[in-house]
């Protein structure tokens, strides 16, 4: 079964690109504001702004 | 409930009024031709789905031909709703959502067209190489190596354009939708990549790097990821872009979007080993599978209760809007599917799903209702913005939403009977304690009624697309085509270092063809390095005395079977059950599949398992059966595979297997591939003559060839799951028992 730790292994390197991207996007201020991100993907539309 | 989308701030609040505003346009030409692949492959993909759900009760439906029969149909129609299908959406949809999202046209617009013409290419190669018979027989990756090759190199040019159109945003904030995306990327990469590792041996042939039970292992990681990466980041992404365009209203908690995606990605990759409960995968790696799949209801239902509360004061407009019905059916779909998954996961239900109708319906309800409805839903969403116009007929599209709606429910529902009603047939004793249904046939003529009833719902949903695709020519043709939308947006000012240079990545993008270069190397590396633990793990492969190397006329039964097909209707694992025991004989043992490259368990049983039928009928009745098997077997709807009784077998390559076989560690002896033809003959003329003589009745005396490929499948069938027996019977048994549990 040693197999098992070769996915194992590729999962954790897969979990540690996630984290480092968590970390960045943390770190990076990505998550300082949660209210106008939602909103502002709304109005992107140049040819049909229905609101 | 409180957040108020009137309080926010207006449409562009994070931009710095110094920056020097851009103008560019997006590229909405590659999203239209990913669009029309996607209506053109959905359709192929659902007619081979109806030929195939109407070949499990009429195997006459296969049309005769060895191209048309059910064993490579069914890869057909996986790989053409996968891959195809939604593949191509899932580009359409990104392609048109990134480049809003992030301000900015994509990254290359050569990359786009190779990427899509690649695309295109795999699929008609996958197109061609199925009904032939070329697969590696790995569930939804059957492609053969040099496909696997150009799906790793195209996978690789799509990140490049992606991640490049990342690097030249203008819009700072990275919405979640994105995130979706990139987990797509990064993750089905390495899947792909570490499933595919498998020896060459022709053109067109290879054998999978791993065997047995660890093969099943890797296999079913990527399997279940698979369907996490591939059929649900990218549509999550999707949805969190999609709900609120449609909707037109700000996701419900946003908040919640960034548990759900990070919780969801950490948690995914690990559920693997629950398709392989109750098989000769350790014990500790099948609980590892139940739990994670169990803790994944959490991340799924945070998303599906984030999309429909998104929905909140706009349920009015599902009475008349038909892409919020889909929206509506979709994530209902998917929060079904995903309670559904980790229910499935505990080892008391599975026990009675697994190789059942159950697990078709279970993906059919993410496949038709999540995945299906979702892209009709960005499909009938976006072309109209595409052309500039508006959709041809609301009312066709209601129309397309309840034939859909009453397709799926006609698919899934007398699937969940039927799964449920041979599950428990298979398993009823009576007073007496023998099987009640002892006679396998009965537990699968049992529900053909329910069959007709899916391959009904099956057209239904067929039926539906074409009036979409009716729909959508007609919206089309109403309208022009957008190819290069225009917009203006300020530039981002991080991207100039301070002393008004240009940051590295400002650099790269100028260069698309070297930043692509550069990427493929850096995979190529990864890839070197990700192969040398496999070619060492070769050495420690367990193996149990009596287990031996197939024969040559074996190994080519076995590749036979495989080109066939076989494992798409029997399994190849005796569970440790009572019923399997008594019906199938002892339970299969991690051992026994050491030179199993690929293996071959299955997940489906319409026919029998057949890992114990080594001698367990004549070389007559397999003789006889495999060239019609109403000849053995009445009432069956195992198609006719009449064809291996003519086809001469073709032994051109039996060299190369051995040498390759040898090279993956099986103990085959130097030199033996040019010995190996000399046996396989002999093999062949002592079935032949065993053939000749069970055949022949008084006065009749009958000739079998010994050159055609039946006589080679003969040789492998019968030697299924017999080398334990082969074991002398005092104290060995028990040897192998501990053999086997000190692994």
């Amino acid at each position: 079964m040693e197999v098992i730790f070769i996915l194992i292994g590729f999962s954790l390197l897969i979990a540690m690109i996630f984290l480092a991207a968590f970390v960045w996007n943390v770190r990076s201020g990505q998550y300082e504001d949660t209210d106008t991100p939602p909103i502002r993907m709304l109005f992107d539309d140049t040819e049909n702004p229905e609101s | 409930m409180t957040s108020t989308p009137a309080s926010a701030p207006p449409a562009k609040p994070h931009t710095d009024p110094n920056a020097p505003v851009e103008h560019f346009s997006y590229d909405n030409k590659i999203v239209w031709m990913f669009v029309i692949a996607t209506l053109v492959f959905g359709f192929v993909a659902m007619l081979v789905g109806v030929l195939v759900a109407l070949q499990i009760f009429s195997p006459a439906m296969n049309l005769d031909t060895p191209y048309t029969t059910f064993g490579r149909t069914r890869p057909l129609h996986t790989n053409a709703a996968i891959f195809a299908f939604v593949g191509n959406l899932v580009f359409a949809g990104i392609y048109y959502s990134l480049q809003r999202l992030l301000k900015a046209r994509l990254f290359s617009d050569t990359l786009s067209r190779i990427h899509f013409w690649g695309w295109q290419l795999i699929i008609l190669s996958a197109a061609i190489t199925l009904p032939l018979g070329i697969t590696t027989s790995k569930e939804y990756a059957e492609l053969e190596w040099p496909i696997d090759i150009a799906i790793a190199l195209v996978w690789v040019v799509f990140g490049i354009n992606m991640i490049g159109t990342i690097l030249k945003r203008r819009v700072r904030h990275m919405y979640v939708a994105i995130w979706f995306y990139i987990a797509t990327f990064a993750t089905v990469a390495v899947l792909h990549i570490v499933n595919s590792i498998e020896l060459p041996i022709a053109a067109l042939k290879s054998y999978s790097m791993y065997s047995g039970v660890q093969d099943a292992l890797v296999q079913w990681w990527y399997g279940h990821n698979a369907v996490a990466f591939f059929l649900t980041t990218p549509f999550l992404g999707l949805m969190y872009y999609y709900l609120p365009k449609a909707a037109n209203r700000p996701v419900y908690s946003y908040r919640l979007s960034i548990v759900h995606f990070w919780s969801l990605v950490f948690i995914y990759i690990w559920a693997g080993p629950h398709h392989l409960l109750y098989s000769s995968l350790p014990d500790w790696a099948q609980s590892l599978g139940v739990v994670f799949s169990i803790m994944l209801i959490a991340p799924s239902w945070g998303g599906m209760l984030n999309g429909l509360l998104t929905l909140r004061g706009a349920w009015d407009r599902v009475r008349e809007d038909p892409v919020l019905k889909f929206l509506v059916v979709a994530v209902t779909a998917y929060g079904m599917a995903t309670f559904e998954g980790p229910m499935l996961s505990t080892k008391t239900i599975n026990s009675i799903a697994h190789f059942t109708d159950w697990i078709p319906a279970h993906v059919h309800v993410g496949t038709l209702g999540w995945n299906g409805f979702m892209i009709f839903v960005i499909l009938y969403w976006m072309i109209p913005r595409l052309f500039g116009t508006q959709l041809y007929s609301k009312r066709l599209a209601n129309a397309h939403f309840w034939i859909g709606t009453l397709g799926i429910l006609l698919w899934v529902i007398p699937m969940y009977f039927s799964g449920f009603t041979q599950g428990l047939m298979w398993k009823e004793f009576d007073a007496d304690g023998y099987l009640v249904y002892n006679n396998f046939l009965e537990t699968t003529l049992q529900i053909l009624p329910l069959h007709h009833v899916r391959a009904l719902g099956g057209t239904l949903y067929l039926v539906g697309l074409i009036v979409m695709i009716y729909n959508v020519v007609k919206t089309v043709k109403q309208g022009k085509l957008v190819a290069n939308e225009p917009d203006s947006y300020p530039a981002l000012q991080h991207n100039l270092t301070p002393d008004g240079k240009y940051a590295w990545h400002r650099v790269l993008e100028r260069r698309p063809v070297q930043f692509m270069v550069l990427s493929v190397v850096a995979i190529l590396i990864g890839t070197v390095i990700e192969m040398m633990p496999t070619f060492l793990i070769e050495s420690n492969v367990p193996t149990i005395a009596s287990v031996q190397p197939y024969t040559p006329l074996e190994l080519e039964g076995r590749d036979i079977y495989m080109r066939e097909g076989c494992y798409n209707c029997h399994s190849q694992w005796v569970r440790p059950f009572r019923n399997e025991t008594v019906r199938y004989g002892e339970y299969s043992k991690a051992g026994e599949f050491v030179y199993d490259h690929p293996f071959l368990w299955g997940s489906r049983r319409t026919g029998p398992d057949l890992h114990r039928l080594g001698g367990k009928y004549l070389d007559s009745w397999h003789y006889n059966h495999m060239y019609d098997p109403t000849l053995t077997s009445q009432g069956s709807v195992m198609p006719r595979y009449k064809w291996l009784h003519e086809n001469k077998l073709d032994v051109a390559l039996l060299p190369n297997k051995i040498a390759a076989m040898r090279t993956l560690g099986v103990p085959y002896e130097a030199g033996y591939e040019r010995k190996a033809e000399e046996d396989l003959w002999q093999q062949a003329k002592a079935i032949k003559l065993r053939l000749d003589k069970e055949l022949s009745t008084e006065g009749n005396a009958v000739q079998v060839p010994m050159d055609t490929e039946i006589i080679a499948l003969i040789a492998y069938l019968q030697r299924l799951g017999t080398d334990i027996k082969a074991v002398p019977p005092a104290g060995q048994k028990a040897e192998i028992g501990k053999s086997l549990s000190s692994k």
